[in-house]
């Protein structure tokens, strides 16, 4: 009788067990599909309400560098090369600013003070962009304005390419300025993820080296970078995102001007900055407004571009 | 102990302020910016007088049309006056609420509040590119005895869209004939030189942080940041100082009746002290309300401030409506709209 019981209680939670697993895997499928979903139905209602704008002016909407809402005559190609070089400024000022923090915490820094310095660029991570904003606006800006740029402009004139690439006025806004900007937003993203990658290479491996008398410049170079290089690059591309869809901060100091800059001290503007801007002028049905989704679109594109290639270039070594 | 009486006293006083807000009748708007500052303070004056609560986003011109369009509020606010056609079709009715001036700004080093003269032409070829140092021979000659130097005049606009903007391309569209063929006239434009910067106060900051910078910004924005404002010369060809009486100068020379709509121009208008960049601000109602209880309520606000709103105006330096077209206003609402 108890035996009975026994086995028939087995039974059940074994029972239990089994539907306990499906309703998790459902759960999970159902997750993942929505994910897939959600990021489909986003970029078609992009690509619907931009539609009117890609059928109005083409393939010329990626080219064109005008963006003229009185004559209704909107193109992208003024915002896309702001995005495009401001982010590749922002990653090569902060990648490797980042690879020296990483550094200095994983290899160098005393232990007390890992802690100390990883929390502060975890904080850093955390900031509101609208502060890096207004910081940027009301402390950097007048910086540059004054200082360094007219410093600049006057040590480069003179010199061929450098003369155009800094030239004046000294507004203290501008691409530069963004750049620098983004930097600093991107940094802590960077440096985090980098340094918890190097954290986990086996000691063993470190050690190793060392004991053949490697330095610990070689052991970074040899060992620690080649066993996380996926995952660095994969921080990088996490900044590069950020970098590339960043609103607030950029809107602040790049000065919003739909003109090409030869000069990087050149007023610009972004994707991102642009459609925050002209957003709540912009009347339903017009085709400013389908204009400024159709760009939502192309950022939703050049994201899909950088992941393509951050692949590519992590596919013949990982492909072993 | 102390310290925390107080605190219970504040959660329960801000408690009962919840209870009151909400037993209170609520009226919603959204819209124009520009006049934004005017019904936040006509809202608390209203509700402690007559207990009507405003409820009012000023998410921009072009987003109240669409909101009232819509009818997801009780009345929307625009800067530009609304094509006639749009009203027709969405069933509105417009009337204006206030008015106000917009006013260039200057950081010259050694140039004074109001003591820089410029034309609407000038403002135009600055923003235009073709002056570009402040010592330029066109601006030396209006400002003799002024002490202009050799610096580069640095324009600052605004970046979002504006009824600002609007108001000043307007302007300039009226003056300079080759300003209204390569830009014209709207909330943004596509500008020829200078750098953008966010709202009235970033174009007031940037201006203050470049030296030779030049803006345009509501006039409250002017003072309340202590920027040199310049003087202008109206259409009679008198230079004439941002004040509360040039623009009532300017209101009371306006052609009310000349469009439908109560859609005045007050750029450039006629009259020795008229200040040339002026606009009115407009509210827009639906014929059709759902709840004609809550348009009713918005016409008791608007009837409130329109008696009693004038002192709250002036002190944020916008004009009050001149009598006759606060009278008409209030005639058109009784014809037009049932509540």
């Amino acid at each position: 009788m108890s035996q009975t019981a026994l086995s028939a209680h087995q039974l059940t939670s074994r029972k239990s067990r089994l539907s306990g697993d499906a309703i998790f895997a459902g759960a999970a499928l159902v997750s993942g599909v929505f994910v897939l979903l959600l990021l489909g139905a986003i970029i078609l209602s992009l690509f619907i309400g931009g539609w009117p704008a890609f059928h109005a002016f083409g393939l010329s909407f990626v080219t064109n560098v005008d963006w003229d809402p009185v004559q209704d005559v909107f193109g992208a190609a003024v915002s896309i090369y702001g995005t495009v070089l401001t982010s590749i400024i922002a990653l090569v000022i902060a990648v490797p600013l980042a690879f020296g923090v990483a550094f200095y915490l994983t290899e160098v820094a005393p232990t007390w003070l890992r802690r100390p310095v990883g929390t502060a660029i975890e904080l850093l991570a955390a900031v509101p962009s609208i502060i890096y904003g207004m910081w940027g606006f009301y402390v950097i800006v007048p910086l540059m304005s004054q200082t360094i740029q007219p410093a600049v402009i006057e040590t480069f004139e003179g010199i061929p390419v450098l003369e155009t690439l800094f030239a004046g006025p000294p507004f203290g806004t501008g691409l530069f300025t963004a750049s620098l900007i983004l930097a600093v937003m991107v940094l802590p993203f960077i440096a985090a993820t980098m340094r918890d990658v190097f954290l986990t290479v086996p000691p063993v491996f470190k050690e190793s080296a060392y004991g053949v008398g490697a330095t610990t410049w070689e052991v970074m170079r040899s060992i620690v970078i080649p066993y996380t290089r996926i995952s660095v690059v994969g921080g990088i591309m996490l900044g590069l995102g950020r970098a590339l869809g960043e609103t607030m901060a950029v809107t602040f100091v790049i000065g919003n001007t739909n003109r090409i800059a030869t000069s990087l001290f050149g007023p610009g503007n972004t994707i991102a900055s642009i459609v925050a801007l002209e957003f709540p002028e912009s009347p339903a049905g017009s085709l400013k407004l389908a204009s400024l989704l159709a760009l939502g679109f192309i950022l939703f594109v050049i994201s899909f571009i950088v992941l393509a290639i951050s692949r590519v270039l992590l596919k013949p070594r990982t492909g072993g | 102990m102390n310290r925390l009486t107080s605190l219970l006293g504040a959660a329960v006083a801000s408690l009962a302020l919840f209870a009151g807000a909400a037993s209170a009748q609520q009226i919603t708007g959204a819209g124009a910016t520009f006049p934004a500052p005017v019904y936040t303070k006509w809202g608390e004056a209203v509700k402690a007088a007559i207990g009507i609560q405003l409820n009012y986003q000023a998410i921009g011109s072009g987003g109240g049309i669409n909101q009232i369009t819509n009818r997801t509020v009780d009345f929307g606010a625009t800067d530009a006056p609304m094509p006639n056609d749009r009203i027709a079709s969405g069933n509105i009715v417009q009337v204006p609420t206030v008015i106000g001036g917009v006013v260039p700004i200057v950081n010259i080093p050694g140039v004074a509040d109001d003591a820089l003269k410029l034309t609407g032409e000038l403002l135009a070829e600055i923003y235009l590119g073709k002056i570009t140092k402040w010592n330029d021979t066109k601006i030396v000659e209006l400002n003799r005895g002024v002490a202009l130097p050799n610096l580069a005049i640095a324009p600052a606009y605004r970046a979002d869209g504006s009824g600002t903007t609007f108001v000043f391309t307007s302007y300039l569209s009226a003056v300079s004939p080759e300003w209204k063929e390569k830009v014209g006239a709207a909330t943004s434009v596509k500008w020829v030189v200078g750098n953008g910067a966010r709202g009235n106060d970033g174009v007031a900051a940037t201006v203050r942080q470049v030296r030779g910078g030049i803006g345009y910004v509501e006039s409250a924005f002017a003072t309340q940041n202590k920027l040199s404002a310049t003087q202008l010369r109206n259409r009679a060809g008198q230079f004439v100082a941002a004040s509360l009486d040039s623009f009532s100068a300017a209101a009371d020379n306006g052609d009310w009746s000349a469009n439908p709509n109560f859609a005045v121009n007050l750029i450039d208008t006629q009259g020795a002290t008229s200040w040339p960049i002026v606009s009115a601000t407009f509210i827009l109602l639906p014929k059709d309300a759902k709840d004609e209880s809550r348009t009713a309520n918005v016409l008791k606000f608007f009837d409130w401030a329109y008696t009693n709103g004038d002192k709250i105006a002036r002190e944020l330096e916008y004009v009050p409506l001149p009598q006759k077209v606060k009278d008409a206003a209030r005639a058109t609402w009784r014809a037009q709209l049932k509540y």
